[in-house]
């Protein structure tokens, strides 16, 4: 199994998720990610992702309460799971490692 | 008043709900009508439509599309035993409304059955050949100046040859030539045989299985013969053929071969071959020498073409022989080209055509009509079913709250109406045998022509039918059922809308009986003028005479055996029987050299105008002469004096005069009341009756009908002591008359049987409006009841509106009808009778009666019913 590896995208997503605490449904994820990453986030790509973390097990997600301004459907709202933190930790755990191998990293101007 | 918000479009969210799973959907759905209010604040409704279109178009993936259920495959065979005895529960328990959807599809059924068994024999015609692809006709298409040009289905004997030897795709040819026959004569046995020519390449072509003989040499020499099955059995009995001989006129011809019967659906008919060879080439005949390019009237030639071969290089090869052979200069033009064989039954008319055939243009016409007519019995079931919801949709509220899904409620109601047509087959089946007796009983030709046979095949055709009839009858009312609503069916039932084009419906009842009133009218009517026709006054007697055909035999002696019988009246002698149809002319002239004119006429001897009691207004009957006395006298009828204006026209001074006819100058002896020599669509033309005292053409016997058995056995054993080849021909005067007409009564029963089925489709269309409405209304009937009215006032009340479509339609059909009769079929017949108001009504009082007691009956069921127990349930 491909388990608990992140793709950037994913990780982005994830990341998302965490941030927005008890608010993190699609359309708001989408927003949050136009926001940060300064980059269009479709819609359609966003639930595939928010599909592929739920089916490894990463997210969860429950149906909220219906309101009037989404022609009264209700909101699927996404909670990072424990193996979720763990995969962000370990990602994040990786990077770090090979930052503090790199001795003098700076942007020079060329 | 607020503007109405912009909404996304529908059909993208219904193609979403159709696609999507259901557990993501109200997410997806959602999030598109955020983002398309967030779009139609921002970018306006057009561009929010447009991305909420793409959007959705972009979630069509994988993960988000519906799998399809799987269920257990067994659990549908399981529910088919339910569905079955559920739906023959069903079937029980509403009879009337089974017997008459069962009546209405076997009527029409019927029809597809027969029109299935024409189509079969005709796609099974030849098909016994073994070599059956590979063969094709050569024809002609005859071009010559300020004429049409002629198809031929004959071709040339020289374009066979030809096509023979240059050809390479053709494997063998054949050359049948016709007029082979006559009487063949065998010792004492003399049988009339008809036949071809042929050449040996014949067998080859269409392999023909023999019984005895050599088929690789049995038409090589000239004078050979070869006889089927049959014909060898008339001629032989029992004794081989093989090597005996048979004399046609003076030619003696050697028996080589004996083939197996033909299959009767055969495009070839024939009861022996002769060898080709044995024409003589060297002579001529009235179409030019015998190997003439352009004799191509009396030749058939087929072609066997190779394995592998295609047939469009033998099209190009006859094409280069038609361009070599057809002289640039010559009046005429024969162009060859080739047809398959399984084309011939079906194909384009051509003159000299060899056996039967059948135009495309009809087959397409009859098939077309079966349909249209299948189609309406199917759409009224469709109706009829739809009208009982009422009723039935509880039923389906149950099942679906029991856990039925869709597709058992479809499932369920497409194996009723299965059913139901199943057993409308065998019905229509029984209907079926009757009309195949009738349709082969219509024309000798179509008796020679169709088996109609129920072959295995057939069979599987026809249940296939049946079950293609109750799929397409069923689908509506299953659709229509499984789209019920449980909850709301169960609350209320009559919160159904059923109908809703409730006037288009209407409409096409009034359509229908219209129809139907205008066949069953033109039945009625047709029927009448068909007897006037036949017991019209034709100015003389047809009663109990028998007209005896003659066939070539001397008068005298049959005459004298015959007038020994006690039972025979008299005996006059015709040359033609008139009346019938046909007609046998001459010219003549009176004092003007200049002015002759037809006459119709017919010779008779001296008996003929007494026995038959044609009434003289002037003058005498012919006085007796001796057999070889020059011909003096004539009698002529009115119209004859009148167009020579004879004596001014006066019957009486008329006699004596002379006219000239067949360069003789008769005497006038008599004046005849005018008769009908021809038959009732034709004037009474000037006719004259000439004197011989044996015309040799028929015996005219007037009969005493009492022990007509005997009589009739008496006259055969006569006629088989005369001529023991032809067998009697006696046919009496009446009968003839009748069958002379004949082709109206064909007309007239082809279209009973429509008015009857149009009938039948139209009284199940109203049926279902009827059922319907009374099922909608019955509450109202019970207040109305309840508070007073009568009963009689309430059927009025209920069936008014019903006996007012049925007013319209016969205030279209009948004048209708009316005037098709009398301005363009009864101005064809001279003389007939005028069209009686009574008869105009009798189809109009048949069809408006059974509409009347199916109305009253379904309308007397509700009136009577207690309208307590109707309204507790409110």
């Amino acid at each position: 199994m491909k388990g608990t590896h992140l793709g950037e995208f994913e990780e982005l997503v994830l990341l998302t998720i965490a941030s927005l605490l008890d608010n993190a449904y699609s359309v708001a994820i989408c927003d949050e990610l136009t926001k940060h990453a300064d980059r269009t986030v479709k819609l359609g790509v966003v639930h595939a992702v928010l599909n592929r973390l739920e089916e490894k097990g990463l997210v969860k997600s429950e149906l909220g309460e219906a309101t009037a301004t989404r022609g009264g459907k209700r909101k699927r709202f996404y909670l990072i799971t424990g193996a979720g933190k763990a995969s962000l930790i370990r990602s994040k755990a990786i990077r770090d490692e090979l930052w503090q191998k790199i001795p003098n990293f700076t942007l020079n101007r060329i | 008043m607020k503007k109405k918000t912009p909404q996304p479009p529908k059909w993208a969210t219904r193609f979403l709900t159709t696609y999507c799973r259901p557990e993501l959907l109200e997410d997806l759905q959602g999030d598109l009508n955020e983002y398309f209010d967030r779009n139609l604040r921002n970018r306006g409704a057009f561009i929010a439509r447009l991305i909420y279109i793409i959007d959705v178009l972009k979630f069509l993936r994988s993960y988000v599309v519906r799998r399809p259920s799987v269920t257990n495959p067994f659990n549908n065979t399981f529910m088919l035993s339910s569905y079955i005895k559920t739906s023959g529960r069903s079937i029980l328990r509403s009879r009337l409304f089974s017997g008459i959807n069962i009546i209405g599809l076997a009527v029409s059924m019927s029809i597809g059955l027969l029109v299935i068994a024409i189509l079969s024999d005709l796609f099974s015609y030849d098909s016994t050949l073994k070599n059956k692809d590979r063969i094709y006709r050569v024809v002609s298409n005859l071009e010559w100046p300020a004429h049409q040009p002629m198809k031929l289905a004959s071709t040339s004997w020289k374009g066979g040859t030809l096509i023979h030897e240059e050809v390479p795709a053709v494997e063998s040819m054949t050359i049948l030539r016709n007029n082979f026959g006559g009487d063949a004569r065998t010792g004492d046995n003399t049988v009339p045989v008809k036949g071809f020519y042929a050449d040996n390449g014949f067998f080859d072509v269409f392999g023909f299985p023999f019984i005895s003989g050599v088929p690789s040499t049995a038409l090589k020499q000239p004078h050979s013969l070869v006889l089927t099955q049959v014909t060898a059995q008339k001629l032989f009995g029992q004794a081989d053929p093989i090597g005996k001989t048979v004399t046609f006129d003076s030619t003696l011809y050697t028996v080589t071969g004996v083939l197996q019967d033909l299959p009767k659906l055969s495009h070839l008919h024939f009861e022996a071959l002769a060898s080709l060879s044995s024409i003589n080439t060297s002579n001529t005949t009235t179409d030019g020498g015998y190997m003439d390019w352009n004799n191509c009237f009396s030749n058939y030639v087929y072609v066997l073409l190779k394995k592998n071969s295609k047939p469009s290089s033998f099209t190009t090869a006859l094409g280069k022989i038609n361009t070599r052979e057809n002289d640039p200069a010559a009046n005429s033009k024969v162009l060859l080209s080739s047809q398959p064989l399984k084309d011939i039954p079906m194909g384009s008319r051509m003159a000299n055509e060899i056996g039967a055939v059948f135009p495309l243009a009809l087959v397409y016409v009859i098939a077309g009509l079966a349909l249209v007519i299948l189609l309406s019995a199917c759409f009224n079931y469709t109706n009829l079913s739809i009208a009982r919801s009422l009723r039935r949709s509880r039923e389906v509220g149950i099942r679906k709250v029991m856990g039925a899904n869709r597709s058992q409620v479809v499932g369920q109601f497409i194996v009723e109406s299965i059913i139901l047509s199943l057993i409308s087959l065998v019905c229509a089946f029984f209907i079926f045998l009757v009309l195949r007796g009738q349709f082969l009983s219509f024309h000798e030709f179509l008796q020679s022509a169709f088996s109609l046979q129920l072959t295995p095949r057939v069979i599987l055709y026809f249940i296939s039918l049946a079950m293609a009839v109750g799929i397409i009858a069923g689908v509506l009312p299953a659709i229509f059922y499984a789209k019920i609503n449980a909850i709301q069916v169960l609350k209320n039932a009559s919160s159904l809308k059923v109908f809703r084009h409730v006037s288009f419906r209407k409409a096409l009842v009034v359509v229908q009986y219209t129809l139907s009133l205008i066949f069953i009218t033109t039945t009625v009517i047709g029927y009448n003028q068909y007897k006037g026709f036949i017991r019209f006054d034709l100015g003389f007697k047809t009663e109990n005479i028998l007209n005896i055909r003659l066939q070539g035999n001397k008068d005298e002696v049959l005459a004298g055996k015959l007038a020994g019988l006690p039972a025979v009246n008299g005996i006059s002698r015709s040359l033609m029987v008139s009346s019938l149809g046909s007609f046998y002319g001459t010219d003549m002239k009176y004092n003007n050299p200049a002015d002759s004119a037809g006459v119709a006429q017919n010779f008779v001897d001296g008996n003929y105008l007494q026995l038959h009691q044609y009434s003289f207004l002037a003058g005498h009957n012919f006085t007796a002469s001796p057999k070889n006395a020059p011909e003096t006298e004539i009698i002529v009828n009115e119209q004859l004096i009148r167009r020579f204006n004879i004596g001014k026209g006066n019957p009486q001074k008329a006699i004596g005069e002379r006219v000239s006819i067949d360069n003789k100058k008769l005497t006038i002896v008599g004046v005849l009341r005018d008769f009908h020599y021809g038959t009732l669509d034709s004037k009474i033309d000037p006719t004259a009756i000439r004197y011989s005292v044996s015309p040799n053409g028929y015996l005219n016997v007037k009969l005493n009908m009492a022990n007509l058995p005997a009589t009739m056995t008496s006259i055969a054993t006569f006629w088989k002591e005369l001529d023991k080849v032809h067998p009697l021909d006696a046919k009496f005067y009446d009968a003839q008359i009748e069958e002379a007409y004949s082709q109206y009564a064909v007309m007239l029963k082809v279209i009973g049987f429509i008015a009857l089925m149009a009938i039948c489709i139209s009284s199940l269309g109203l049926f279902g409006m009827v059922i319907y409405t009374m099922e909608k209304r019955v509450k109202e009937v019970s207040i109305r009841k309840v508070l007073g009215a009568s009963e009689g006032l309430l059927v009025y009340l209920l069936s008014r509106s019903f006996l007012f479509l049925l007013m319209i339609a016969a205030l279209i059909a009948l004048p209708l009808t009316w005037l098709f009769f009398d301005r363009v079929i009864l101005p064809r017949f001279v003389y007939h009778q005028p069209i009686g108001f009574g008869e105009m009504l009798i189809g109009l009082f048949f069809v408006g009666g059974i509409a009347f007691i199916m109305i009253g009956i379904q309308t007397l069921k509700i009136v009577r019913a207690n309208p307590a127990r109707i309204l507790k349930n409110e």
